[in-house]
């Protein structure tokens, strides 16, 4: 769900465009060494090698002879649901009985299964249901059209006189019969090029809350598998001894003591480390403990997390020039507004943390090298890039990397990385182990939360002048953090990073802004970073809906009033109809003792308004309820939606109550929950759900409930007290 | 060294070391896979098992520690406990990597106390920790558990009984 690549403009529409674009090419170039192969299409050049095979119903649908439909997903299952969504699309126009729809995951092949939205196989950007939506149904209905057809032969009667309901196809005289003993001949029907699909007015299962999960009996029953559960003949498992700075190196190892330890095979280094394989878990981990490494420090990133804070902070106030300013927005004459002073101007700086996605799942993968054989078992996120990375080390095609991938235990954005951190670490292991003999690489908690690719440190420097109404005349605007993309094979479009800005870019509080000089700065720091559920909007949200309550103050006006002006102004009226609809389900006050703040944010293409109602602890934030409402565009599976509002808004309060990582002279301080504290049952809050009806494309769901709830607090607080929130979290540990 | 433990009913044989922790034997040893690896301090709730009846962090118990003491792992739960079905009825699992742990957890919450709290269950299940955030399925999968079902006693003795409770029950919880 998490959110590599997105349209430019977050305008679901684009997803559509499956034609090779500038990023395939990268992709494609980087593969082949900077030279492009005419006449050879990025997909067709990483997925050469493949062997996957597609039967009679195309690359999404199979169906077996007891009729029972499997949906193959191309998308990663990490708990955002899309396995009930994108079922539901298949059985909707296939009108196939919902209750004998199974769904399994697709092999990595980037020709048959990339994400229209990327050019690549890859779960990310909150784009599974949207960028499916018109292949799936597509295929739903061409699989529906061959059985028609298949039994309008065999009837011998027009295809017109024939309707399909829950699998069974019947004929205006009373014949029926089932996908199951049509199917042989449904099989041999050729597959339709151009297929009708139905009037959404008409759906029987999309938009109802019979679309449910598929996984909920075997991930209650403790069946379900994922890359730590895979058990194959003869594996051995794997632990790295990772150095503890970034950027550190492996100086001398002394193996003789873990050599020793019952149930060590081998101790190697490779790139990352040193790598520990034993018979067992545990035994990898004693001999990890018994090695003695002295790490090569000399190219390493030595600043703590202070020092890379106060540095940004120094770059958004212009006291280090070293750093190149990119402009996102710029509209009008800025030149007087640095120097602006007075009761109309509004003035503050943001400062964000780093933050770790500490999946319930840490970071691991199965891998076997045999020759340039290469079989990979995990919850890639990636597939593509996981089989690029993986073919360079091994040097093979990358289509014939084969990954089979199974349920990963949370992502939140960490299981995609442009350098597939953990599994080609693995694919290294298995390599040096050889002869097809699988390996599972284990890493612990503390593994993980050590590795970085951090949700990055991000300072915000905001400067507004409110005109003679006390709406925004001039809005000055500084962002600094590190670039996400930067050394990326699948660099966005044109401008600075935009992931960086996206939330403040193209915010309709700077549309209704006449005078606007927005720019960030991205300097290199040594730490390695990564999107973190909703990315750029885990700040931008957070400054942009605090910033406008703190301005709707400042001119004496109620903040959903003030709100609703600028979006009138913007022409926003998707967030107005949101927010009306979240205010309005609120009710006219919040419960006794209770305060309320209300936050406003478009990602992924969705809407989402919050209502918080939140108290003060012993000096802790405490958020009861929390009414919702999203424009999703179409609602494949409402029930769905409503689970990623609540759990989204329980993974971004986490973050901005708790969430910090910190570094002490380059080093983590962080490595399991003790330290790095997330959100617990007695801390979390109830969500109410409500969706705004919409005959759109669908657009994200599982990214754009994060962000919004920390703005809503701060809001809530901001009217409590009066007490601005400037810097994350709300709740700070002594590092 | 040969070590017998009584897992859900039976006793089983493990070559392990006295130290090595349950989780381990039971995840490598024994392919019971069904527990989870989360954090190897007790911190995050997904190792939990029960030990005679009360719900401990197997990542931290060594195998020595358990004696005699009966274990139940997910998997001695059968699949249809009246916990579980409340589970998937209120669609409570996410990623589901958790979910083993909070309802071995929550199986033990309401052993004790059929008709527990919302403070019960904080009390009982603040040691689970969700990413997803199911937090409000979970609290009322718990109570609809606790309405519906049928006492819930030593787990893996009333996996019949749970069986014939729950046939046929599909409605949609209050989940949200």
């Amino acid at each position: 769900m998490n959110a590599p690549f997105k349209p430019r403009n977050g305008n679901p529409s684009d997803l559509k465009a499956a034609q090779p674009s500038r990023r395939d090419v990268v992709v494609a170039s980087a593969l082949v060494g900077g030279s492009l192969l005419v006449g050879c299409s990025p997909a067709d050049l990483m997925s050469a090698g493949s062997k996957v095979e597609v039967g009679a119903f195309g690359p999404f649908i199979k169906i077996a002879p007891d009729g029972v439909v499997t949906v193959i997903s191309k998308h990663l299952e990490m708990g955002q649901g899309n396995h009930a969504g994108l079922s539901a699309i298949v059985a909707e126009e296939l009108d196939a009985d919902w209750t004998k729809v199974l769904v399994e995951q697709a092999p990595a092949n980037a020709k048959l299964y990339s994400n229209g939205a990327m050019g690549a196989q890859l779960t990310g950007g909150s784009s599974a249901i949207s960028n499916s939506w018109e292949q799936l149904r597509k295929a739903g209905a061409g699989a529906r059209a061959m059985f028609v057809q298949a039994a309008a032969n065999k009837w011998n009667v027009p295809v017109g006189e024939i309707t399909v309901k829950d699998s069974v196809l019947t004929h205006t005289s009373g014949k029926t019969a089932g996908f199951g003993e049509l199917l042989a001949d449904a099989a041999k029907v050729p597959a339709p090029t151009d297929v009708k699909l139905k009037d959404p007015k008409t759906f029987t299962l999309i938009g109802t809350d019979r679309v449910r999960r598929k996984d909920a009996q075997a991930k209650s029953d403790g069946t379900a598998r994922y890359t730590q559960d895979v058990r194959l003949p003869d594996m051995l498992t794997a632990v790295v001894a990772h150095p503890p700075l970034f950027g550190a190196k492996v100086k001398s190892v002394d193996a003789a003591e873990a050599k020793k330890v019952a149930g060590v095979i081998d101790v190697f280094e490779i790139p990352t480390g040193v790598a520990v394989v034993a018979q067992s878990t545990y035994a990898a981990r004693m001999g990890r403990e018994a090695l003695k490494i002295e790490w090569d420090e000399d190219k390493a990133e030595k600043r703590g997390s202070a020092a890379i804070t106060q540095l940004f902070k120094d770059i958004a106030a212009g006291k280090n020039t070293e750093t190149k300013w990119e402009p996102f927005d710029q509209r009008g004459d800025v030149s007087g507004l640095e120097a602006a002073k007075g009761a109309q101007v509004f003035e503050t700086t943001y400062e964000f943390p780093y933050l770790a996605h500490a999946t319930m799942e840490p970071m691991n993968c199965v891998a076997s090298v045999d020759g340039n054989k290469v079989k990979m078992v995990f919850g890639s996120q990636g597939q593509t890039l996981d089989q690029l990375n993986a073919a360079k080390i091994v040097g093979c095609l990358p289509g014939s990397v084969e990954i089979e991938t199974v349920f990963a235990g949370g992502s939140f954005g960490r299981r995609a990385t442009f350098q597939s951190d953990y599994s080609a670490e693995c694919v290294h292991i298995a390599k040096k182990i050889g002869k097809g003999r699988p390996v599972k690489l284990v890493w612990t908690r503390e593994d993980d939360m050590q590795a970085g690719y951090f949700r990055p440190i991000v300072i915000h420097a905001v400067k507004v002048q409110l005109d003679k109404d006390g709406y925004p005349a001039a809005w000055r605007h500084r962002i600094v953090t590190q670039s996400i993309m930067k050394g990326s094979p699948m660099p966005m479009g044109k401008g600075p990073d935009g992931t960086a800005i996206e939330g403040a870019a193209g915010s309709p509080y700077l549309k209704a802004t006449p005078v606007v000089d927005a720019q960030v700065a991205l300097p290199d720091i040594g730490v390695p970073v990564l999107w973190w559920r909703s990315v750029g909007a885990t700040h931008t949200a957070f400054v942009m809906e605090h910033t406008i309550d703190q301005l709707a103050a400042k001119a004496g006006k109620d903040p959903v009033e003030y709100r609703r002006a600028l979006y009138k102004k913007a022409g926003a009226d998707r967030h107005l109809a949101a927010v009306d609809l979240a205010v309005e389900k609120a009710g006219p006050k919040a419960a006794e003792g209770w305060t309320r703040g209300v936050a406003v944010h478009e990602s992924f293409g969705s809407v989402v308004a919050q209502v918080a109602e939140v108290k003060l602890e012993n000096g802790t934030p405490r958020v009861g309820r929390v009414v919702t409402a999203i424009d999703c565009g179409v609602a494949v599976s409402p029930d769905q939606i409503a689970a990623q509002m609540e759990g989204g808004t329980c993974y971004g309060l986490s973050g901005v109550l708790f969430g910090e990582v910190t570094l002490t002279d380059g080093k983590v301080d962080q490595s399991n929950f003790d330290r790095y504290r997330v959100l617990r049952i007695n801390e979390a809050p109830t969500v109410e759900t409500n969706i705004v009806p919409s005959g759109n494309p669908p657009s994200g769901v599982g990214e754009p409930g994060t962000p919004v709830i920390g703005p809503a607090v701060a809001n809530a607080l901001f009217a409590l007290n009066k007490t601005p929130t400037t810097r994350l979290p709300f709740v700070r540990s002594e590092a | 060294m040969a070590v017998t433990l009584d897992i859900n009913g039976k006793p089983t044989s493990v070559q392990a070391s006295p130290d090595t922790p349950l989780l381990w034997v039971l995840r490598d040893e024994l392919g019971m896979t069904g527990t989870k690896f989360g954090c190897g301090m007790a911190q995050c709730g997904a190792c939990t098992v029960h030990l005679d009846g009360q719900a401990i962090r197997s990542c931290v118990t060594p195998i020595e520690a358990v004696g005699t003491a009966k274990i139940t792992t997910i998997e001695g739960l059968g699949g249809q406990h009246p916990v579980q079905q409340a589970w998937v009825r209120h669609d409570v699992p996410q990623c589901g990597y958790c979910q083993s742990g909070q309802i071995m957890s929550a199986c033990a919450l309401l052993a004790q106390k059929p008709k527990p709290s919302d403070e019960d269950i904080d009390n009982a299940m603040a040691g689970n920790i969700c990413r997803c955030g199911a937090y409000q399925r979970i609290r009322a999968a718990i109570k609809d558990a606790a309405d519906t079902g049928p006492p819930v006693g030593e787990p893996h003795a009333d996996i019949d009984e749970a069986i014939v409770a729950g046939s046929g029950a599909t409605h949609r919880g209050a989940g949200r």
